[in-house]
């Protein structure tokens, strides 16, 4: 398996969905190796055998054998790309993780072989690491014995097709997250171009959701029969509830937690908050995450003259992720465009009624939240006081959503993964 | 010589429009008029035209030996008189047959029985004036909404003067024994008790065209001759169902329609069956047992209990909210007011706003406006605010514009 993320380092939804499925496949008797770009000395004891690309030694005949690219022009171009964060928030990343490998740092010299410096924080062209991720990958394929090949999202794409070619084996893409919903209609070629290439050349695309699915049929053309719909789940101990916090009667929390980006919806959060103060002026709106609209953010909450009530948290680490729930009294997620949202499921293991928009995959699965189209700021207003009113409303959506969570659970996700490896040996 | 009881529950869910809390105070105006002309529409030319135009046939052909009730509620009635006099026209057609009964029931769909004695009490009497100024029959029979029943509804129904009371065949209720004979409700000296049987209903108002369902396709011979063989089992058939079960809510395309028009011949081939209305059937038939039920029971859901409409906490907090203002709308002696609670009280609001079984009951979601049992609460509790604010308000200052 190739992914880019794996706990405890994660940046969005990916790292704790892998942690998620691979946990619930190995439950059911499989044997996996996760490939990620991280150093080996990161790693904690796992579930999975962890093989860390940066200490594949890659022979420069390796590399040449590898080069089934060589009809398609990739553009290398020297931005700073991202998976998920975008350029500031990646510097930041990169100045509070200074003490990891730089990327010169990774390159290291063997007796005739050349390891390959994938470093572990995002490099300064990130499509070069990928590549360099990929042929890795190649060479691992070619020394371990296994039947399926299953990768994760854009960055291991061409992973996972070095690693079809050196083997022979199928190979299942997973899509968590496209770069349609990431920057909307302002898409970068270059991984528009890579998503595209994979699911043309996989043996099999899983969506995380009918929305996911949707999106890859219109936007990149790709037959539905070859895509399978497999949701996401979330387990009660994957958020295990350190934290009581009593929730304060006289100080309702509405909260806002995600990467403060376009894709999100930030802004109609702002928006409504400000419409709700209006008529619950003591309330209290958390933003918490970063991003790169957080400091139009902040100016528009104070164009709006809700600063008073409005507090921005930054990023939040696990635990003050934990904390930060457990004292809300419900989680509004008007994200434009929203493969899944797991988050809206930790949410609700917290007990924490969700307002989620209708443009999320994981509404589909959700019957006990609220759904809003995430332009409708009106609508998130009057639901987010809905909430504040009416204590029976929060009462039957957390009793409704205890039950409904317990028949979401990684273990019926992975059976359809599953299924789906099935469908491709055959 | 068994009894087919044909009743069809005639009713159109008015819809309330989209109302937020930002409309608090502002707008009094709660129903989807467009919406609801537009569904009145539908219902119309899909079903209650040709279906009343196939019962008049079948009436004329049978020479009497066709018989029928309807349950049609108030508000429908007015909608009919407002908007579409051509299928009150044909409603009244069919009374004017003879072979045509007509049940009362509350006004508006309501459940006021369970909160409010008065208020049920001032609606079925309500409807009642209504059937005999534009049918000309007083009614005999009551259908509570949902077909709620238990045997102090039954008792109050006595005292009201009625002859039948049609309830629920709920096997909690019966046990062993047979939905098909009149009983006696424990308590009552008069009254006879009808008792849906839910199956064979149901192979009509929900199997029929459910490709899926093992009898599928289904026709009237095949339907006529399970009752056939129910000969010597029962003395009377009660088939309750929907009316919109003819042309919407299976579509005329399933064949339904011509199903309804060959039933009656398919049944009467056989000599000792007939058709007869309820009030027919409690003059021929003596009960076979005294039936005691002291929980509520209704045809909703297996549990066939009072759940799908008050079983959760927003249904609850919605109906105590709204029966909790009944002073104060009556304090008000303004038949605008009164008209609004009333309007309000519709059982379908609180149907919305149930949160259990929600993956089933696939023919429900086509006919709700909401989508979600939440959006349904908050929708509903945003009205009940703005509506309770009026009431507290002086008359003069209220620019209120009587919806529809």
């Amino acid at each position: 398996m190739f992914g880019w993320e794996f706990p405890p380092h994660v940046s969005g939804g990916l790292g704790t969905a892998c942690f998620g499925i691979t946990k619930a496949l190995v439950s059911l008797g499989h044997k996996i190796s996760f490939v990620i770009p991280k150093w080996p000395g990161e790693f904690l004891p796992s579930h999975v055998e962890l093989i860390s690309t940066p200490a594949i030694p890659v022979t420069v005949q390796d590399i040449d054998a590898m080069d089934i690219f060589a009809g398609l022009r990739v553009r290398l171009i020297n931005s700073t790309l991202r998976p998920y964060l975008n350029k500031e928030e990646y510097e930041r990343w990169q100045r509070r993780n200074s003490d990891l490998p730089s990327y010169e740092e990774c390159w290291m010299e063997t007796e005739g072989s050349q390891v390959l410096g994938t470093s572990g924080p995002y490099g300064p062209d990130l499509i070069a690491e990928v590549m360099r991720y990929a042929r890795a990958a190649g060479v691992i394929a070619g020394n371990q014995s296994f039947d399926v090949i299953h990768a994760h999202d854009w960055m291991t794409v061409f992973a996972g097709l070095y690693a079809k070619e050196a083997s022979g084996k199928p190979l299942v893409l997973h899509i968590h997250s496209l770069e349609f919903d990431r920057s909307g209609e302002n898409v970068n070629q270059d991984i528009y171009y890579l998503e595209r290439c994979g699911m043309m050349l996989c043996d099999h695309v899983i969506a995380v959701s009918n929305y996911t699915k949707n999106l890859i049929i219109k936007h990149y053309g790709i037959d539905p029969d070859k895509i399978s719909v497999v949701h996401n789940a979330v387990s009660r101990d994957e958020a295990p509830r350190v934290y009581h916090w009593g929730k304060d009667p006289d100080n309702k929390i509405v909260l806002f937690l995600g990467r403060i980006t376009f894709q999100k919806g930030p802004d109609y959060f702002v928006e409504a908050a400000a419409k709700v103060l209006k008529e619950f002026p003591e309330v209290t709106f958390v933003m918490a995450g970063a991003g790169d609209m957080m400091p139009r953010m902040i100016e528009r909450v104070a164009e709006l003259h809700i600063g008073k009530n409005f507090h921005f948290t930054g990023f939040l680490q696990e635990t003050e992720v934990e904390r930060i729930f457990s004292m809300s009294d419900m989680y509004v997620m008007p994200s434009v465009s929203e493969p899944f949202g797991i988050s809206s499921l930790e949410a609700m293991v917290y007990d924490v009624p969700v307002i989620m928009s209708r443009q999320s995959g994981a509404a589909e699965i959700l019957d006990h939240v609220l759904k809003v189209d995430f332009w409708d700021v009106d609508e998130i207003a009057n639901k987010i006081i809905a909430i504040l009113k009416h204590p029976s409303l929060v009462a039957e959506i957390v009793e409704r959503s205890r039950e409904q969570l317990r028949s979401v659970h990684w273990k019926k996700a992975a059976g359809k993964i599953v299924d789906v490896y099935r469908l491709v040996l055959h | 010589m068994p009894s087919i009881c044909l009743l069809f529950h005639v009713n159109k869910p008015r819809w309330l429009k989209h109302y937020t809390f930002f409309d608090i105070d502002h707008d009094h105006i709660y129903e989807d008029a467009e919406r609801n002309l537009k569904n009145l529409h539908i219902s119309s030319e899909k079903c209650y035209l040709p279906a009343n135009s196939i019962m008049i046939d079948l009436i004329k052909r049978y020479k009497g030996d066709f018989r029928v009730a309807f349950s049609i509620t108030g508000v429908l009635l007015d909608q009919f008189e407002k908007h579409r006099v051509d299928v009150l026209e044909s409603f009244k057609r069919l009374a004017d047959t003879g072979c045509v009964e007509f049940v009362n029931e509350t006004y508006y769909h309501s459940l006021a029985y369970l909160y409010s004695v008065r208020e049920f009490r001032e609606q079925v009497m309500l409807h009642k004036k209504k059937i005999k100024s534009l049918f000309g029959q007083t009614p005999k029979t009551l259908r509570h909404t949902e077909l709620i029943y238990n045997s102090a509804l039954a008792n109050y129904a006595e005292k009201m003067g009625y002859h039948v009371i049609v309830a629920e065949g709920a096997d909690k209720v019966l046990g062993w024994r047979s939905p098909n004979y009149v009983y006696r409700p424990s308590g009552c000296k008069n009254l006879k008790l009808l008792l849906r049987n839910y199956r064979l209903s149901d192979d009509i108002a929900f199997h029929f065209s459910d490709p899926k369902w093992s009898e599928h396709p289904f026709l009237a011979d095949k339907y006529a001759n399970w009752i056939h063989s129910m000969n010597d089992t029962g003395d009377v058939i009660n088939l309750f169902m929907n009316y919109e079960t003819f042309g919407e809510h299976h579509p005329d395309k399933t064949g339904i329609l011509d199903f309804l028009r060959l039933l009656p011949h398919e049944i009467l081939t056989h000599p000792d069956f007939r058709f007869q209305t309820p009030v027919e059937i409690a003059g021929d038939y003596t009960p076979v047992d005294e039936l005691d039920v002291e929980d509520y029971i209704s045809w909703a859901d297996a549990e066939r209990d009072l759940d799908a409409r008050l079983g959760n906490a927003l249904q609850k907090d919605a109906i105590d909210a709204l029966y909790g203002m009944e002073s104060k709308v009556r304090h008000r002696k303004d038949a605008i007011s009164l008209h609004t609670w009333r309007m309000l009280q519709a059982s379908d609001h609180f149907f919305y706003m149930r949160t259990r079984g929600l993956a089933e009951g696939d023919m429900h979601k086509q006919f709700n406006p909401y989508g979600s049992p939440y959006d349904a609460y908050i929708n509903y509790m945003n009205i009940i605010d703005d509506f309770s604010g009026y009431l507290g308000k002086k008359r003069s200052a209220i620019h209120y514009e009587k919806a529809d």
